[in-house]
């Protein structure tokens, strides 16, 4: 379904990303895990068009969307969670599951979605009304989270959503993750918890220096003794 | 007590007046942290280009409420496509460049159309032609004409009429949205150029009504009036807490309100030394203040949030 080809990122002379090639096959989870400074979230804000890769391609669904705008991404059908949330602090709960609606008209499929998310995050219900600058950083990745799916997405990018957050609060929002995923939904998961992220997906990619090293099942990776002495503090 | 209460009628006219044009200044700072220096000039064509309408109209026999009506929606026009160009030629172009050169691509903007205005309508002052009867009231000693009472009024329907836009309506969350961070807004579908010259057009469609407005207040006109409105309207933006709505609102009538009563009693402030002509001292002395003490200014969040 996503097909990443030779990408590279480049911040002037510095090599985030150099050369990657990877994929995410219809209805999977897909791990991308690796170090602080590896080029995960260079690799998918090239993906969703935040930045613009220096070569390489990306194509999903047989398209090439290497170089569409920005705005049409999630059009696509491709919606992400970002790094540190991104949540809009001066909108309420609701405004920012709102926005993630911004391109949908079809208003009772849209009050389905709403009630759906409200029924993985209770929390968010209970906060509709309130600035979403105002929730606790669980709650804004609860929120994050919501509004990406209330695209209705094909696939989701998720950037590390377990950052910073109490144990608990990564459990809660793992469930959901694994709940979403469940029903289908295409996921690129981004993650330095590496155990966590390989024990929710099905295959896995790890990233060192902008380049990918290693590739496979998650659980064949889970017992690679060199991803339990780098990532699993083994 | 009765000059009190005149100034505080003259200086709610002229404050809502100001507010209007702050909201223009305000808006596109909020989304995209420029000060569009040339907001001033967008008044001043506003203002001349519905002299020339009008005027045209009614000497072509056409009754005054209708030609004044045409002034106003072809001021209305110009001043929203001039709003759209100026962002697409001048700003767009320098976008993600350092503050600076924005900022002095506006002061260039704003000589361009001054310099425009004058060619096209030359250096002289321009009577605008009376819009409204000239009917006088009075309230509890003070007086006031049925333009003022039409300022006021025409002045809180384009602002209840903004601030529904901004808060009820999708493209006013999308506007939101872009201002507080616009590289989500842009992953949420939302086109950011569109949403930048969406600001710009709002914003000068309220600086052709003020213009509209000024013009039938002041009854007079020059190539050279949008520098000092716009100055003092961005000094009410600054006082309100610029990139705030209501901050603009509450910081133009402020304004207003300070320069009519400093004007009302500068003469007694001073001995008589000073008249009041030189009610302008008090818009500035205001945005020193604000400035020095609080940059933020009455409703703003913390500065320099903004790149
Ligand atoms: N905006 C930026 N400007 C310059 N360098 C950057 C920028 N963003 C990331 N980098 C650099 O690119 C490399 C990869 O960063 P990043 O993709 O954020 O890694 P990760 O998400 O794996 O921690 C790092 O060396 C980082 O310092
Ligand atoms: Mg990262």
């Amino acid at each position: 379904m996503l097909e990443v080809t030779g990408l590279h990122v480049a911040y002037g002379g510095i090599q985030a990303v150099r050369s990657i090639t990877f994929h995410v096959n219809e209805g999977e989870m897909v791990a991308l895990i690796g170090a602080n400074g590896a080029g995960k979230t260079s690799t998918l804000k090239a993906i969703a068009r935040v930045i613009d890769a220096v070569g390489g391609d990306v194509h999903f669904c047989g398209e090439d969307i290497t170089r569409i705008p920005p705005h049409h991404v999630i059009r696509k059908g491709i919606a992400l969670v970002p790094e540190g949330r991104g949540v809009f602090p001066r909108l309420t709960v609701a405004e920012n599951l709102a926005m993630g609606a911004f391109l949908r008209h079809d208003k009772a499929e849209m009050a389905a979605d709403l009630d759906k998310i409200y029924g993985y995050f209770p929390r968010l219900k209970e906060r509709a009304a309130q600035l979403a600058g105002t929730l606790s950083g669980g709650e804004q990745q609860m929120l994050a989270i919501g509004r990406a799916l209330m695209s209705r997405p094909k696939m989701l990018l998720l950037d590390e959503p377990s950052m910073g957050l109490a144990p608990i609060m990564v459990q809660k929002i793992f469930e959901v993750v694994r709940a979403v995923a469940a029903e289908g939904m295409t996921t690129l998961l981004i993650e330095q918890n590496a155990k966590l992220a390989l024990e929710v997906s099905q295959r896995g990619y790890v990233m060192e220096s902008g380049e990918i090293t290693l590739t496979g099942e998650s659980a064949s990776l889970l017992n690679d003794p060199k991803v339990r002495a780098a990532y699993l503090g083994e | 007590m009765d000059i009190f209460f005149q100034q505080v009628i003259n200086g709610l006219v002229q404050g809502s007046i100001y507010a209007l044009v702050a909201l223009g200044y305000t808006m596109v700072y909020g989304i995209m942290g420029l000060i569009n220096f040339a907001h001033g000039e967008v008044v001043m064509i506003g203002t001349l280009v519905a002299i020339a309408v009008t005027s045209s109209l009614i000497g072509a026999g056409v009754p005054v409420a209708v030609a004044g009506l045409g002034g106003l929606a072809a001021a209305l026009l110009v001043c929203m496509a001039l709003g759209w160009s100026l962002e697409r030629v001048a700003y767009r172009p320098l976008r993600g460049s350092p503050r600076l050169t924005p900022l002095i691509t506006a002061i260039g903007m704003s000589i361009i159309l001054q310099n425009l205005a004058m060619i096209i309508w030359g250096r002289n002052y321009l009577t605008f032609p009376p819009l409204l009867p000239k009917i006088n009231y009075e309230f509890a000693g003070a007086h006031f004409t049925l333009v003022q009472v039409a300022i006021v009024l025409i002045s809180a329907a384009a602002m209840s009429g903004l601030v529904f836009l901004v808060y009820r309506t999708r493209l006013g969350m999308a506007m939101r949205a872009t201002a507080q961070n616009p590289a989500v807004a842009s992953l949420m579908g939302v086109n950011i150029n569109r949403v930048i010259a969406a600001a710009f057009v709002v914003g000068s469609a309220l600086a052709a009504v003020a213009g509209v407005m000024v013009g039938s207040y002041y009854e007079i006109a020059h190539y050279q009036m949008g520098f000092m409105l716009g100055l003092k309207a961005f000094t009410a933006a600054v006082l309100g807490g610029i990139g705030n709505l209501a901050g603009a609102m509450a910081g133009g009538v402020l304004l207003g309100l300070i320069e009519a009563l400093g004007a009302g009693y500068i003469g007694d402030l001073s001995g008589g030394f000073l008249g009041s002509h030189y009610q302008d001292i008090f818009a500035f002395i205001v945005l020193i203040v604000v400035l020095m003490f609080k940059p933020s200014g009455l409703f703003g969040e913390k500065t320099g949030e903004r790149a």
